[in-house]
């Protein structure tokens, strides 16, 4: 990462209120984002990552934590104004083009949304900058006016990423993008994804359950569980040198078309509910390496090689 | 393949209605299963492989399908002519079945217990006591722990790896000869797919049974199955042992599609990709139905419906040019 961040999030916590109890959805995260950079966020189901995401646009408040946005603080306490202001540079592309699309909608217009909210074009320069949005996703700028239905699911999240460029944002959350889609239509998107960021200097956020596209896409990756981060690093030491036995037993899940390893155990054990809070480490009833302090004490997020955090007892450096 | 086969699909065509008439959504599908051995089928959305996969057990709805052609072998008779009464005895008995989400095969009204018991007085006619002990034991061999008191829970109080257990429960309740999994692993994460995965290879080494397993996912084929057919709209392009498959793709598509996959352990930037998009199955292609996004289509391949034709060791593939050319990528 070079410069300043133009993302920093500091101990984010957001609690959702669940029959009574409190459910921690995201549990004191911290992350840099850097100019044209992206980072990759990781995790299963439950695990906080799209909490994270939505709170960054905007989409979720957050219950404490401070997040700053092109160095422009944005807390809880200073609101929606605050975030009026930044708003414009950064966008969200979800997961399911399907459901996030208007049916109703032709493309051109779901597309040109962002631009008539924020006014300011006139109908021709508005429809010119359609037109050229069309054609910067990979799509013929004639197809504007059909409707979503007419459209395959990866041209779909085409018609979502021309949307979220509408109006030149600098940094974009993506949540899932190539999750609902065909192996050969991901790879299309994934690229297109890549293309767009050396072209337009953009910073991803990419949030995914599947390590192998989040490698192909991340300078950096985040793997989070149960609401934490519990490792952070560059992706080649990431995927290479996995330091959080939880990572480990990630990388050793993903089934392979090259088996060239011999297959790991599998891990044991469900994420945990996060309204019983577990004590120590969040991952320890799972951790074939847990011991006595891991039981009581939960583990820093600390720095065990230059860039690559951990948040696991077994690797403390002796005081 | 085919004389010690436990069940074989030959020249499958399977039509459903549309606005505008029938429209195929496979076509001259052909695989068969040998005993105690597991068959990967995949392909992309609208290839046709959970279409084939409900079709061996006539799941279709009645009035909007039409199985225009072909036959499924199995046990001695045809599952598309038996009567009723002999496919009910089959369903559940003998083939089981197991879905994507295990949220909706659920019933959400009816307990655990009930539902694990249900196939058990069904096709074994236990008593109610006897196949509730049959059950608990049955929730322990899916790893349900505190399984005696599990069996009076309702579906939602399960996660979604445990409901896939339970459902699994049910499918092996009657030790059925073969097991159809049908993207068992696509809802749920990776950690958990990893334990559901051992856990069926674990039933299907103690049980003896067959699978065939739809999926997406070539990873999943690879780590699991012995021989894979690969659909690609409607149609099967190519069907092989595992090694040879994944090691020498013969079809461009299967090529592609193995290329397109993301690698977990190598830092590529880009991916290849397959360029085009998965055709709506009610246009209609003339030729090879993966012409328009092949880059070595001649002229044959736009006019003549390509002939799936043994390429060698059991190797078969659709695709005239490459097997000519005594190409294996």
């Amino acid at each position: 990462m070079s410069g300043a961040p133009i993302v920093a999030v500091r101990e984010l916590v957001k609690t959702f209120a669940a029959r009574g109890a409190s459910l921690r959805a995201v549990d004191g995260v911290s992350f840099d984002v850097g100019q044209g950079e992206t980072l990759g966020l990781v995790g299963e189901s439950g695990s906080g990552k799209s909490t994270t995401g939505r709170i960054l646009v905007g989409l979720e408040a957050a219950t404490s934590g401070s997040i700053k946005l092109f160095d422009q603080e944005v807390s809880p306490a200073s609101g929606k104004a605050a975030l009026r202001a930044v708003r414009r540079r950064l966008q969200f592309v979800f997961q399911d083009p399907q459901n996030s699309l208007n049916p109703r909608m032709r493309a051109q217009d779901a597309i040109a949304e962002p631009l008539d909210v924020a006014g300011g074009l006139s109908r021709a320069a508005r429809n010119d900058r359609v037109r050229e949005l069309l054609e910067m996703v990979g799509l013929p700028r004639s197809c504007g006016d059909r409707f979503p239905h007419e459209f395959s699911g990866g041209q779909r999240q085409r018609i979502g990423i021309a949307r979220a460029l509408a109006l030149k944002p600098e940094f974009i959350v993506c949540d899932e993008p190539v999750s609902s889609l065909d192996v050969s239509m991901q790879a299309q998107i994934v690229n297109l994804l890549l293309d767009l960021q050396e072209r337009l200097g953009l910073s991803y956020l990419f949030i995914a359950h599947d390590l192998a596209v989040v490698r192909s896409i991340s300078a950096r990756v985040a793997v989070m569980y149960a609401g934490s981060i519990v490792e952070i690093a560059p992706r080649h030491e990431l995927y290479t040198a996995p330091r959080h036995p939880y990572t480990q037993a990630l990388l050793a899940a993903i089934p392979r078309v090259k088996s060239n390893r011999a297959r790991a155990a599998v891990v044991t054990g469900e994420l945990p509910s996060q309204i019983d809070t577990v004590p120590g480490c969040t991952f320890h009833p799972r951790c074939p390496f847990a011991f006595e302090r891991c039981r009581a004490e939960k583990p820093k997020l600390r720095e065990i090689a230059s860039g690559h955090l951990a948040a696991c007892h077994l690797h403390e450096v002796p005081a | 393949m085919t004389e010690q086969a436990l069940l074989s699909v030959e020249n499958l065509t399977v039509q459903f209605r549309g606005d505008a008439g029938w429209v195929n959504a496979v076509e001259g599908v052909d695989f068969a299963v040998g005993a105690g051995e597991c068959l990967g089928i995949v392909g992309e959305s609208g290839s046709g492989k959970s279409v084939s996969a409900l079709s061996i057990l006539k799941l279709h709805g009645r009035a909007n399908t039409r199985y225009a052609s072909g036959t499924i072998r199995y046990g001695g008779h045809d599952l598309l002519t038996v009567s009723q009464r002999r496919l009910r005895q089959v369903r559940g008995g003998e083939i089981a079945m197991i879905f994507q989400d295990p949220m909706s095969s659920l019933n959400p009204v009816l307990s655990i217990a009930d539902q694990i018991m249900e196939p058990l007085r069904q096709h074994q006619g236990l008593s109610a006591r006897a196949a509730r002990r049959q059950a608990v034991e049955l929730l322990e061999m899916v790893r349900i722990s505190d399984a005696s008191r599990r069996i009076d829970d309702y579906p939602h109080r399960l996660s979604g790896g445990m409901r896939q257990r339970v459902m699994i429960a049910i499918a092996v309740a009657c030790r059925p000869k073969l097991l159809i999994a049908d993207e068992p692993t696509t809802a749920l994460d990776v950690t958990i797919q990893s334990q559901i995965l051992e856990l069926l290879r674990e039933l299907q080494r103690e049980i003896g049974m067959s699978v065939i397993l739809i999926t997406h996912d070539l990873g999943v084929v690879a780590e699991f199955a012995q021989r894979v057919v690969v659909m690609y709209a409607g149609r099967v392009v190519e069907s092989a042992a595992v090694p040879a498959l994944f090691e020498r793709p013969v079809h461009p598509y299967t090529e592609g599609l193995i290329r397109a996959v993301p690698d977990p352990d190598a830092d590529v930037r880009r991916l290849a990709t397959i360029p085009g998009n998965i055709p709506d199955p009610s246009t209609s292609i003339a030729g090879c139905r993966f012409n328009p996004r092949c880059s070595e289509a001649i002229k044959s391949c736009l006019t003549e419906p390509p002939a799936l034709v043994d390429a060698g060791a059991g190797h078969f593939a659709r695709c005239p040019p490459r097997i000519a050319a005594g190409r294996t990528a």
